[in-house]
């Protein structure tokens, strides 16, 4: 009885908004049934589609040599442009959460500039500083130089579309993480170096793992901009996404969605990085708070 | 590497900065400063430097003329309007989901909250095609849809759906971190006094959720503004009406004509430019409000 009294007392005091069980099982049902068409269902779509004419054409397609120089070329293009960004993030990250200075925040608002600008039109940026026309490209020319339509100009605005990824992962995390660690380190003598190494790198492992993953999603996928740049050369300068566009132009929708499923597979495994990462964190932050209690 | 360290370490001994809450204790302030900044005026600002030539050896008639052609100016409406469908959808089903992902426990809820970020993932070619497909008149959902009248694939609707795609997790994960702070005692002490729940949801969450809401709606639609992959497969593009402004300035290029490409390029990146700093304004002055300074 008396139990019985406390329990409608809690359940009293601890009744939030929308708990009424009509209220939440609808909303869950729109935020369900929302989400399975609009984002699992694409998912579905693009291997069914891929595999529609059976496994045998899905292998020919992959092994077509056209395909596979895309696949090479997209795997090239990331190769460069991850290490690039990856120093660039974790120097941009220990800049403005470590350090007090004027243009502090106009640095944090600078690198947000790729996420809000078309890709399209970060591919013209490109072309006409570096294109025939352009006043560098015009002077590169002079040595036989070459970086639009072909590869160097895929690299460029693949880092440039890239670039935001890793700081913004790191730089919410180090700002919470403070500095005193890194202090002490400096304290009891170690270098710059150690520090990082040794203080630094294991706090952010794990954000830093999951925006080298997002910045290799976004490089192997990106498309407006490589489109601009790349003059779509069957074989020399079209990667896979390009690849994915001919393709379909060409009424090969299976092949299409073959190469599709690739870029999706790595999406997939974007999200299950992401997923995993969060988990760790998680128990970062529990085992934290244990020794702390302790 | 371990020169500049000590280099920068040394200057900030010897010349003790007068400022209390600026004292440089870390090493690596040059170097990281020097790799920042290089790599900011060589990939983002340098570029810029060819789109103001480009733009400025134009005659001012000239520009106006290209960036006020009907065919641009019908791209305009059909971007700006498509972009703000799609980020007002999102404002409400990014709300709905946050809110579910946040307050519910429920089977399938992990995959999700995992797949919402399937958009920033996903290539946006490979999004296009796919939508493409699930609505074209024999597709999946386009075999339904075209019972019922509604056609998507191939009009301005594709645009909106193609937009509700690729910025859907900007509301989402701008209003989740903040529902999951809300603290409960205001919320339970007025569901205690006797409130409806509709009544606490307008007068005691929403005042609190709304300028994240806002900044997600607002990075949903700039993010919008400039789409092409995912836009370009299922909009049919027709001249004046299922024209994105991003898909003009890929023609004008086609046609090697740089200049009008330029000019419509700079209306395009001043508008996704002045929208990016103010929502960064509006969020350090919601922010600093939020921690009572």
């Amino acid at each position: 009885m008396a139990s019985n009294r406390a329990r409608s007392t809690r359940s009293l005091q601890h009744r939030r908004v929308g708990d009424s069980p009509a209220i939440k099982w609808l909303l869950i049902g729109i935020a369900i049934a929302v989400t399975t068409g609009l984002l699992i269902m694409p998912l579905v779509v693009i291997f069914t589609e891929a595999l529609s004419s059976g496994w045998s054409t899905f292998a020919d397609n992959l092994l077509d040599q056209y395909t596979l120089h895309a696949i090479g070329l997209t795997l090239f293009v990331a190769a460069l442009t991850v290490p690039l960004n990856l120093v660039f993030g974790v120097a941009l990250a220990w800049l403005v959460t470590r350090f007090r200075f004027p243009g502090r925040k106009l640095l944090i608002t600078l690198i947000d500039i790729p996420f809000a600008v078309s890709p399209v039109v970060a591919g013209l940026l490109y072309l006409l500083l570096y294109g025939r026309n352009g006043w560098i490209g015009n002077w590169l020319a002079d040595y036989d130089i070459q970086l639009m339509f072909s590869w160097p100009g895929i690299v460029m605005v693949t880092v440039f579309v890239t670039c935001p990824f890793v700081a913004r992962e790191l730089i919410p995390l180090m700002q919470q993480q403070g500095s005193e660690e890194e202090e002490a380190g400096v304290v009891l003598g170690a270098s710059g170096w150690r520090i990082f190494r040794t203080i630094t790198l294991p706090n952010i492992k794990w954000a830093l793992i999951y925006g080298v993953v997002l910045t290799n999603a976004r490089a192997v996928g990106e498309f407006g901009a490589v489109s601009v740049v790349a003059g779509n050369i069957r074989g020399q300068t079209n990667t896979l996404p390009l690849h994915v566009e001919l393709l379909y132009q060409d009424y090969n929708v299976v092949g299409a969605f073959t190469s599709a499923s690739l870029l999706a597979g790595i999406a997939v495994f974007t999200l299950a990085a992401k997923g995993f990462v969060e988990w760790r964190q998680a128990r970062t932050v529990i085992r934290l708070q244990a020794q702390e209690t302790v | 590497m371990s020169t500049a360290n000590q280099a920068s370490a040394a200057k900030s001994q010897r010349w003790p900065l007068t400022k209390g809450r600026s004292k440089r204790v870390l090493p690596g302030f040059g170097l990281s400063l020097g790799i920042s900044l290089f790599f900011i005026s060589l990939v983002l600002l340098l570029p810029l430097t060819g789109l103001v030539i480009e733009v400025s050896a134009m005659s001012l008639s000239e520009f106006w003329f290209v960036i006020t052609d009907p065919r641009v100016v019908a791209s305009y409406k059909v971007t700006a309007l498509a972009a703000l469908a799609a980020s007002l959808f999102n404002g409400a089903f990014g709300l709905l989901l946050a809110w579910v992902l946040v307050r519910y426990e429920f089977p399938g809820k992990r995959l999700i909250d995992a797949v919402v970020d399937l958009p920033f993932a996903l290539p946006t070619a490979v999004a296009g095609i796919t939508l493409a497909t699930l609505f074209a008149a024999n597709g999946w959902y386009g075999q339904f849809l075209t019972k019922l009248g509604i056609e998507v694939a191939f009009t301005p609707v594709g645009i909106v759906v193609a937009m509700v795609f690729t910025s859907l997790p900007f509301v989402v994960r701008t209003v989740q971190p903040v529902l999951e702070e809300l603290a409960p005692e205001d919320e339970e002490a007025a569901v205690s006094l006797g409130a409806s729940d509709a009544h606490v949801f307008r007068r005691v969450i929403f005042p609190a959720l709304w300028p994240a809401l806002v900044t997600g709606v607002a990075l949903s639609f700039t993010r919008s503004l400039g789409e092409f992959g995912a836009v370009i497969f299922i909009a049919g593009n027709m001249p004046y009406i299922s024209e994105v402004t991003s898909l003009m300035i890929f023609i004008r290029l086609q046609e090697y004509d740089y200049a009008a490409a330029s000019a419509i390029a700079s209306v395009i990146l001043l508008a996704s430019l002045v929208l990016l700093f103010a929502i960064t304004v509006w969020q350090a002055r919601y922010l600093k409000r939020l921690e009572g300074r």
